[in-house]
């Protein structure tokens, strides 16, 4: 049944099959890579509208620098005025980086903020996608509260048994303020 | 400092058999016995740094230049079983003594998910030692890659242990074999969470 | 052997996880919930039917000595068409399983069924062949998840039965390789029963 195993034979095999694979390969991604970047397109808008108050128009991207660090964010308007930037900013967790996409209003008050991607421990850290957790952030006021967990004389409830993860969070928090600053300064 | 917090954290925090569950087939099948889990973690050992190095250099020289990432997965694998063959001619050529010891180990490598979940690893993740987020480098890769392999080898072989231990003893009928060694594994996996969180 | 023998013997009797035990490490790695559980065993399903269908179809003309470096290079494919189609469609659950997707490369029990029922087998009883091995991998995968879940984290595909949490052990790393022990030795003690 199977072919006879001499070297032009092998090679010969494996090249065709390489190409055609080479090829399929080719074709699909060239079919996927458009619904694969809408798909990441998707999941950046969805995340800044859980953020966001409600806006008409598109979400303006723009890139901002603190401290030799790039943040990139997007700013959304209502009736042709700003009323609130997306800010895309990571911190170091208990498992790795925590990248969180934080909503601050014209007002300098987080409005919401949604976790892009974590790899805390399941069940343990990973919590701090939950609303318990997140929801603390909701609209907060930076000028009136403090942004640090109970322990360090704050006022955030951290998730139990996992304080580093839930500092990494407020981190992010800050980092994200700290480059809210920065955009506002920029534009006045 | 960077280079141990590498280490540390492959061998112990984040040990490739027992947190990232990479490389089972062979924790299971080859580790009845202490010499034989020897043989293998030193076989894994060598090619897991080797393919590292050749796929990182892959990767970063031919696919991201071409722009073929899509390419990946296909190509680290022929890579390692390429690697893998050639390893075990050269070996037979240049140190027949080193052949005999693993010889027999090197073509289970090829479908050891651990080397072709290193490689992939070291290329498509973020890692924080030492503060931000980055894309390892070469150097990182290969440090990175060696210490996860010596990570493998030391369940590897810790395991293998125990189960010399417990083959002398009365296990319950359906416990036999693999359950009463996954029970073990289970415990293992239990002492090794206790190094979680020294290397943020 | 029937078609419908075709498909169940992937069940019980040639079951890749409790029976076979293959495949270990997206089993114990990706079994967190049930929900991941399935997915991952759908996604092994997927390349399983199409490289045993793909192999079977081309088998005749492979040399026998190049014949696992030709299988590997079209389960490859086929994983990484799977990753496209699953980064496209399925984004959330593309990255929940991150790593273990392009690891379908390595599964010995897709490269295992080219080797022992695609290459000596017609199109059509590898199809059903892969769709019997796939579902009992699925199966398995989904009872893991289900009691990983409901012992971990209280809930059953995601809608919580209890406040609180549950035992967490069961979530992280030593409960996969605890809960997967016990339900081989129930598989095994059921199993014993019927022969």
């Amino acid at each position: 049944m199977a072919m006879e195993s001499s070297f032009k034979n092998m090679v010969a095999c494996l090249l065709v099959i390489c190409l055609v694979c080479s090829a399929l390969l080719a074709g699909v991604y060239a079919i996927t890579a458009e619904p694969i970047a809408q798909a990441a397109i998707a999941k950046t808008n969805a995340a800044i509208a859980e953020v966001v108050p409600s806006f008409d128009g598109e979400p303006v991207s723009g890139e901002v620098e603190v401290n030799g660090k790039s943040y990139s964010y997007y700013s959304v308007s209502k009736d042709g005025k700003v009323i609130a930037y997306a800010i895309n900013a990571s911190s170091v967790g208990f498992g790795g980086s925590l990248n969180l996409m934080v909503g601050i209003t014209a007002e300098r008050i987080v409005y919401n903020t949604s976790v892009l991607s974590q790899s805390e421990t399941p069940g343990l850290g990973a919590k701090c996608t939950e609303e318990s957790f997140a929801g603390q952030f909701a609209g907060f006021n930076p000028a009136e509260k403090n942004l640090a967990v109970k322990k360090d004389g704050g006022d955030i409830d951290a998730i139990t048994a996992s304080t580093i993860t839930s500092r990494a969070y407020i981190e992010a928090v800050k980092n994200a303020l700290a480059a809210y600053d920065a955009i506002v300064s920029t534009i006045e | 400092m960077e280079y141990i917090l590498i280490i540390i954290s492959a061998i112990f925090v984040n040990n490739i058999l027992l947190s990232q569950f990479l490389g089972i087939c062979p924790f299971l099948g080859v580790s009845n016995k202490l010499s034989t889990a020897v043989g293998m973690s030193g076989a894994v050992c060598f090619v897991i740094t080797l393919a590292t190095l050749v796929t990182y250099l892959l990767q970063v020289y031919v696919l991201n230049p071409l722009g073929i990432g899509f390419m990946q997965t296909i190509s680290f694998i022929l890579v390692i079983a390429a690697l893998v063959q050639m390893v075990e001619i050269v070996l037979k050529k240049v140190s027949p003594s080193l052949y005999q010891a693993l010889g027999i180990f090197l073509p289970l490598i090829t479908t050891n998910c651990a080397v072709l979940g290193v490689a992939l690893t070291v290329v498509t993740k973020e890692f924080t030692f030492g503060g931000e987020p980055h894309m390892l480098n070469l150097a990182e890769s290969i440090v990175y890659a060696f210490a996860t392999s010596v990570g493998f080898g030391l369940s590897m072989v810790l395991f293998a242990g125990l189960r010399e231990q417990l083959s002398m003893n009365d296990v319950p009928k359906p416990f036999k074999g693999i359950p009463i060694a996954l029970v073990t594994a289970s415990i293992m996996a239990m002492a090794f969470m206790g190094f979680s969180g020294i290397v943020k | 052997m029937s078609k419908m023998q075709l498909i169940v013997k992937g069940l019980i009797k040639e079951n890749p996880t409790f029976s076979l035990l293959l495949g270990m490490c997206p089993t114990l790695a990706t079994t967190t919930s049930a929900v991941n559980g399935m997915s991952m065993g759908l996604a092994t399903l997927f390349v399983l039917v199409l490289s045993n269908m793909a192999i079977s179809a081309i088998a005749s003309y492979i040399p026998d000595k190049v014949r696992i470096p030709a299988y590997i290079v079209v389960i490859a494919t086929f994983v990484t068409i799977l990753q496209f189609l699953m980064q496209a469609f399925t984004p959330a659950i593309y990255e929940t399983l991150g790593l273990f997707i392009p690891l379908i490369v390595v599964n010995c029990i897709v490269l295992g069924r080219a080797e022992a029922f695609a290459n000596k087998n017609t199109v059509a009883d590898s199809a059903l062949d892969g769709i019997g091995i796939g579902l009992g991998f699925t199966c398995s995968l989904t009872v893991l998840g289900l009691v990983r879940e409901i012992l971990g984290a209280g809930s059953v595909f995601g809608f919580k039965f209890i406040s609180g949490d549950g035992i967490l052990a069961f979530v992280l790393a030593p409960g996969a390789f605890l809960a997967l022990a016990y339900l081989i030795v129930i598989f095994r003690k059921l199993t014993e029963k019927k022969a």
